[in-house]
């Protein structure tokens, strides 16, 4: 059900999942860790992206932002005031890792979103690396800025002293799943969204309930272009909130 | 046979683990919707609460994702 | 249905299905792993490198920018507002100089006027003066001589009146007669 070359034709047929298969872009069966294969394709159209918006975009450095630049001064402000509310002031220092996580995200998304796309966030493997990039850093950062205090995040000195063990327990095992969840929130919804939407197209193939399908598609189509931004963003302020516990583990 | 049985426990096992997608559509319809009574009651202080929204609906979604891989492991991948 | 994807792989004997042997999910399939990861770490690190080097010094310098301009443009506005606030206390001050100066002139006007006028009462008051000396003197004369006359004419009719009652009157008697009568 998942290889492509499948029978064509045979009435309904669903490939769901052919949409996420990694090939390599130029012939060839093996997929070696340097073979350029679709991935790399829409990595490389998401930084020309970003550096067509945020680069290109601005420079005019113009008062007065044409209309490009505006989008990118809202982008920058967005992400920024992200960092300030949610981390707090010290942690500006970091606002470059955090908008680049952002806008490869919310742009891998997007442009994961246009037919015939590839979602390079729809793979563990892309969000698993985001997600524990942050997750390793942010430890690391929070053991080198705060030392043994670090653990005290752990340690729940509101609750009382009998309970501060089972907390700590259920404290400790929350902080390792986050890498998990925070990968597989993202991954899976890219994913689930644009599987359903493949499935809702193969309907079509029926004549009479193709335009319920149509509909169906546009509706789910509106649907993630929604979740796309919301799903960059969650994963943008779920970091600021790690880095928050970093910086300051006693609250 | 065999297969067949294997296929069956793993489709049914698909559409259980399916429930738990609306199960989290519950949960996140909680989410918003005591956010929005909060905010009526104090619409000055809902704005900067937007981020705790949608941290508090990533996480109860979150798990519903979780179910809707489960299911999606159990059709294609096993 | 897995199981049907790898007997159709193995079935086909396809090359391509052979090498990948996709699983079900692609997702799942840990061969593209490492190429999938190399790449992301490519991308991120150009990403960051645009972003760090270029882009957002470029942006926080265009909003520093605007924010200066704009802290500018309200400090002038300010400046001008209190410039405007000066030009119109010099405008009323220069009304009520204006004012004053008016008052002044039309205050000397009036003197002027007040000092002709007064002159040319005199003047006219003299003349009035003189002209009612003149003509007194020229009544008094008129009366005199009409006194004389009447002195006359009494005389001249006394001795009419005398002669027509039949007396012969002697003029100088008649003369000093009437005017006896006329010194009463």
């Amino acid at each position: 059900m998942a290889t492509e070359e499948h029978s064509e034709g045979a009435g309904l047929a669903f490939h769901p999942m052919d949409q996420f298969i990694v090939k390599p872009l130029f012939g060839g069966d093996t997929v070696h860790w340097y073979t350029p294969t679709n991935v790399t394709l829409w990595m490389a159209i998401t930084v020309l992206v970003i550096f067509l918006l945020l680069v290109v975009g601005t420079r005019g450095r113009a008062t007065i932002p044409s209309r490009v630049q505006s989008i990118a001064e809202l982008a920058y402000g967005f992400v920024h005031k992200m960092v300030e509310d949610v981390t707090g002031k010290d942690a500006l220092k970091y606002f470059p890792y955090i908008m680049t996580l952002f806008m490869f995200i919310v742009f891998s998304n997007f442009l994961g979103l246009l037919p015939l796309a590839f979602t390079t966030t729809s793979h563990i493997a892309v969000t698993a690396t985001l997600a524990l990039a942050v997750f390793l850093s942010v430890t690391i950062l929070g053991f080198v800025k705060n030392g043994a205090a670090f653990l005290g995040l752990f340690w729940v000195s509101s609750a009382p002293l009998a309970l501060r063990p089972i907390l700590a327990v259920i404290e400790l095992i929350s902080y390792f799943v986050r890498p998990v969840s925070h990968s597989v929130r993202l991954m899976g919804n890219m994913m689930a969204g644009h599987a359903v939407i493949k499935v809702f197209a193969g309907f079509a193939a029926v004549a009479v309930i193709s335009p319920v399908s149509v509909l169906a598609v546009t509706a789910m189509y509106g649907l993630e272009v929604l979740v796309a931004f919301i799903q960059a963003y969650v994963f943008t302020i779920l970091t600021c909130v790690y880095l928050r516990d970093a910086l300051h583990p006693s609250h | 046979m065999e297969g067949d049985i294997a296929q069956l426990g793993q489709y049914i096992g698909a559409g259980l683990a399916g429930i738990g997608s609306g199960a989290s559509a519950i949960g996140v319809g909680h989410v918003a919707g005591n956010f929005l009574s909060g905010a009526l009651r104090n619409p000055s202080a809902a704005a900067g609460q937007t981020a705790t929204l949608f941290i508090g609906i990533a996480f109860a979604e979150a798990l519903g994702i979780f179910s809707f891989l489960v299911a999606l492991l159990l059709m294609f991948a096993v | 249905m897995a199981t049907d994807a790898t007997e159709a792989a193995q079935g086909a004997a396809d090359a391509a299905h052979a090498a990948t042997e996709a699983p079900g999910m692609p997702q799942l399939d840990f061969t593209t792993f490492p190429n999938q990861v190399f790449w992301l770490v490519i991308a991120l690190v150009v990403i960051y490198l645009i972003l760090s080097r270029v882009a957002l010094p470029r942006i926080a310098g265009v909003l520093a920018d605007r924010q200066g301009s704009i802290t500018n443009d309200i400090a002038k506005a300010e400046e001008l507002k209190l410039k405007a606030k000066e030009a119109e206390e010099a405008y009323n001050q220069a009304l009520a100089d204006a004012r004053a100066e008016a008052q002044k002139i039309i205050a000397k006007a009036k003197e002027e006027i007040q000092a002709d006028l007064n002159d040319a009462i005199e003047k006219a008051d003299a003349e009035i003066a003189a002209k009612s000396a003149e003509s007194e003197k020229a009544i008094n004369e008129i009366r005199e001589s009409a006194l004389e006359s009447v002195t006359e004419v009494a005389r001249d009719t006394t001795l009419e009146i005398v002669s027509a009652l039949g007396h012969k009157a002697d003029a100088d008697a008649v003369a000093d007669a009437v005017d006896n009568r006329l010194k009463g």
